[in-house]
């Protein structure tokens, strides 16, 4: 028989990671939210994230912010057993209020940015970004 | 005839749009009863530019069968809509004729006895003469390949993509852009993309490390063309690394990236384009949904969901054109460009119907000298099918050869249960027809192949199911593969199309025992075409052939092991 071991190994891992489906928001997000608003509304607009719709590896997926005007941007993987990521803070003499990083998603989540405008106001912007095994493309 | 209804939507949205079709002309030549070259191609040359689309050719350099599907369900806001309708809906709604060579080129029923009667479809050599009966009308036309097309054959396998490319070349196309060409690895991709003597395009092909724009392949390419200032953006398939091995080109990445396209209209725009023109392996909604996102764009030609559709869809100001697969159809767009802007638009699904369109000789021989190295490999009969039994792929659920790729593996693996990918390429075979090698290879062939034979637990089929499901019957586009569900053997299940994803599956069974599946459990479970590196097993045309040698004779049994809900 050509039972391949590293074949197994490699489907459980896979498994472990995708038994949930998709990650229930944590509780530690939303307070991380509450502190950086201070429970402020949040509005729309003016804030762009830019995030794959399924990512091609999640340990590592590409995203990047932009909000012009803004002097902070959060950005919070919702799901993740640490959901914080990054906090970006433009000062005055910034030429761009934009950013681009990577973030691991431990599964199926919403990303979520949030930006600080100068008048003291919040927006957000969230992304559902998916985790799958893949494998059946046409 | 055309439904007054379409024409009507059609027109409406551009009033300078003139007759949608000559598709109407199929349900008249039925009832004359004849078909030839002259009227498959008949077309009142219009406007001052022409489009010549093919896609998802799957390296089908010869004439095949191929057997539209009978289940394809469109779920959320896509339910009944194009190409979400089959059979006798879909003919009903664009006014074709029961037995109709439309019929039979767009729909699955009666499908065997119509095969007989209007033979089969598709061969490069008479695409090559459709084309060049277009470029007689417009000699500048431009010839757009959607991808799809350096994969699936056992010569395109043994040659690595070249003898399609040798046969593409000679047609001339002016730009292609790409899907399962990349699964033979970024060295060959490279290779070939640079021998290339037209353009590859895709605008979310990104080097995966810098996230930045490949530097082998280009946004987009302008051409001057009846005086016009053409833009052709490509957009290769989304999901690549994936819905297939990403560990074959992970120099490559890929995704929607709708603002990046929005960006490059702008681009084109600005830089002069009077049209925009996409050439997408997206999947028809996804493109869809991008064409109702992205401003600016002309015409979309969709490519990578295999769907035939004899007329336009308009999403706001954008046609998105679906032009079948394994080299079944051609398109012709024929467009009116005045004064920096489309005013018209006239369009037709040319079937490439394989008795009636006479080959190219030229290409032929060329055809011919691809294959003459392996021509006993490819013509050697391996079995044939029961006078009943109908081998064919295409459909959301298991196909009847899916059905015996899946026994296949069962009995040659010794497995309680087999998974096959569900891939939309791969011809059909009638009933009574000799299986060769070469049949089975178009429905098996790629370049990770590799049948393992593994265990998984009751649990983690669950996810696998509800995982795949979810690519297919999410009800947002952008988070659709593009594929049919996984085809599964010795297992049945329930599925409800209509739930969010780890709801959608339930009833899982045993079908050997009736048992229902326990997620602790393990079972043996053999499939192919894993995504993983370094899968093992024996290539997946080795177990299908070993396993119709001993048929001899195959049969076909309905397949009730899936009951589908929400549908």
């Amino acid at each position: 028989m050509d039972f391949s071991r590293r074949d197994t190994l490699g489907l459980a891992l896979g498994a472990a990671a995708l038994t949930v489906l998709p990650f229930r928001v944590n509780a530690a997000a939303e307070d991380r939210i509450a502190e950086f608003t201070g429970g402020a509304d949040m509005g729309e607009g003016g804030l762009t994230l830019t995030a794959p719709e399924i990512a091609e590896n999640g340990n590592t997926v590409p995203i990047e912010v932009s909000a012009p005007g803004a002097t902070a941007i959060l950005v919070l993987a919702m799901g993740n057993p640490t959901p914080g990521v990054a906090q970006f803070n433009f000062g005055p003499l910034a030429a761009a209020q934009s950013a681009s990083t990577r973030i691991r998603l431990a599964g199926t989540q919403d990303v979520v940015a949030i930006a600080k405008m100068a008048d003291g106001s919040f927006v957000k912007a969230s992304s559902t970004v998916k985790v799958t095994i893949g494998g059946c493309g046409g | 005839m055309i439904s007054r209804r379409d024409f009507l939507q059609v027109s409406m949205a551009a009033s300078a749009l003139v007759g949608a079709s000559g598709f109407g002309n199929w349900s008249r030549l039925a009832a004359q009863q004849a078909l030839t070259q002259d009227q498959l191609l008949e077309f009142d040359t219009f406007g001052n530019l022409t489009l010549i689309h093919i896609t998802d050719i799957h390296a089908q350099l010869m004439p095949i069968y191929f057997r539209e599907p009978e289940v394809n369900l469109g779920i959320g806001a896509a339910k009944g809509q194009m190409p979400h309708v089959t059979g006798a809906d879909f003919r009903r709604f664009y006014g074709i004729e029961d037995g109709s060579p439309s019929a039979y080129a767009l729909t699955y029923n009666d499908f065997s006895s119509l095969a007989r009667a209007y033979g089969r479809v598709g061969g490069m050599d008479r695409v090559a003469t459709v084309v060049n009966a277009i470029r007689a009308d417009r000699p500048d036309a431009l010839l757009l390949d959607g991808g799809d097309t350096w994969h699936g054959s056992y010569t395109c396998f043994h040659t690595e993509g070249q003898d399609v490319v040798n046969v593409m070349n000679a047609l001339k196309p002016d730009a292609m852009t790409f899907h399962w060409e990349f699964t033979l690895g970024t060295d060959r991709v490279t290779e070939l993309v640079e021998s290339l003597p037209f353009a590859s395009l895709g605008q979310n092909i990104f080097d995966a490390e810098w996230d930045e724009p490949s530097e082998l392949f280009k946004p987009y390419k302008f051409f001057e063309r009846g005086g016009v200032k053409v833009a052709v953006i490509g957009q290769a398939f989304p999901y690549m690394p994936i819905a297939n091995p990403g560990w074959m080109f992970p120099e490559f990445s890929f995704g929607i990236r709708e603002e990046n396209m929005q960006a490059m209209v702008d681009e084109v725009r600005a830089e002069g384009a009077e049209v925009v023109v996409v050439l997408s392996h997206n999947g028809f909604d996804v493109d869809k949904k991008m064409a109702g996102r992205v401003t600016g764009i002309d015409v979309i030609l969709s490519g990578h969901t295999h769907d035939a559709l004899p007329e336009p869809v308009l999403v706001e100001q954008t046609y998105v054109i679906a032009s079948g697969s394994n080299g079944k159809f051609v398109s012709r767009v024929d467009l009116d460009i005045r004064d920096g802007r489309m005013m018209g638009l006239k369009h037709k699904l040319i079937p490439i119907f394989s008795d009636v369109i006479a080959p190219d000789p030229q290409v032929t021989a060329l055809i011919n000298a691809q294959r003459e190295p392996h021509v006993d490999q490819l013509r050697e009969v391996i079995g044939r099918t029961a006078d009943d039994a109908l081998l064919y792929r295409r459909g959301n659920f298991n196909g009847t050869w899916d059905d015996l790729i899946c026994d296949a593996l069962i009995s040659e693996r010794d497995a309680d249960i087999a998974m096959s990918p569900g891939v939309r390429w791969g011809p059909s075979i009638l009933p009574g027809q000799e299986i060769t090698r070469e049949d089975i290879w178009n429905v098996t062939s790629m370049s990770y192949g590799a049948a393992y034979r593994t265990e998984m637990t009751g649990e983690f089929l669950h996810v696998v199911l509800e995982d795949v499901g979810d690519n297919l019957f999410n009800p947002d586009p952008y988070y659709q593969q593009g594929g049919d569900m996984v085809r599964v053997g010795g297992l049945g299940y329930r599925i409800d199309v209509t739930k969010p994803q780890g709801e959608r599956i339930s009833d899982m069974t045993l079908l050997k025992t009736g048992e229902k599946i326990d997620p602790a459990k393990n079972y043996v479970v053999a499939g192919w075409a894993s995504v993983n590196e370094g899968t093992e097993g024996p290539q997946i045309w080795d177990v299908v052939e070993n396993h119709i040698r001993k048929l001899g004779t195959v049969n076909v049994t309905p397949n009730t092991s899936v009951e589908v809900v929400g549908a």
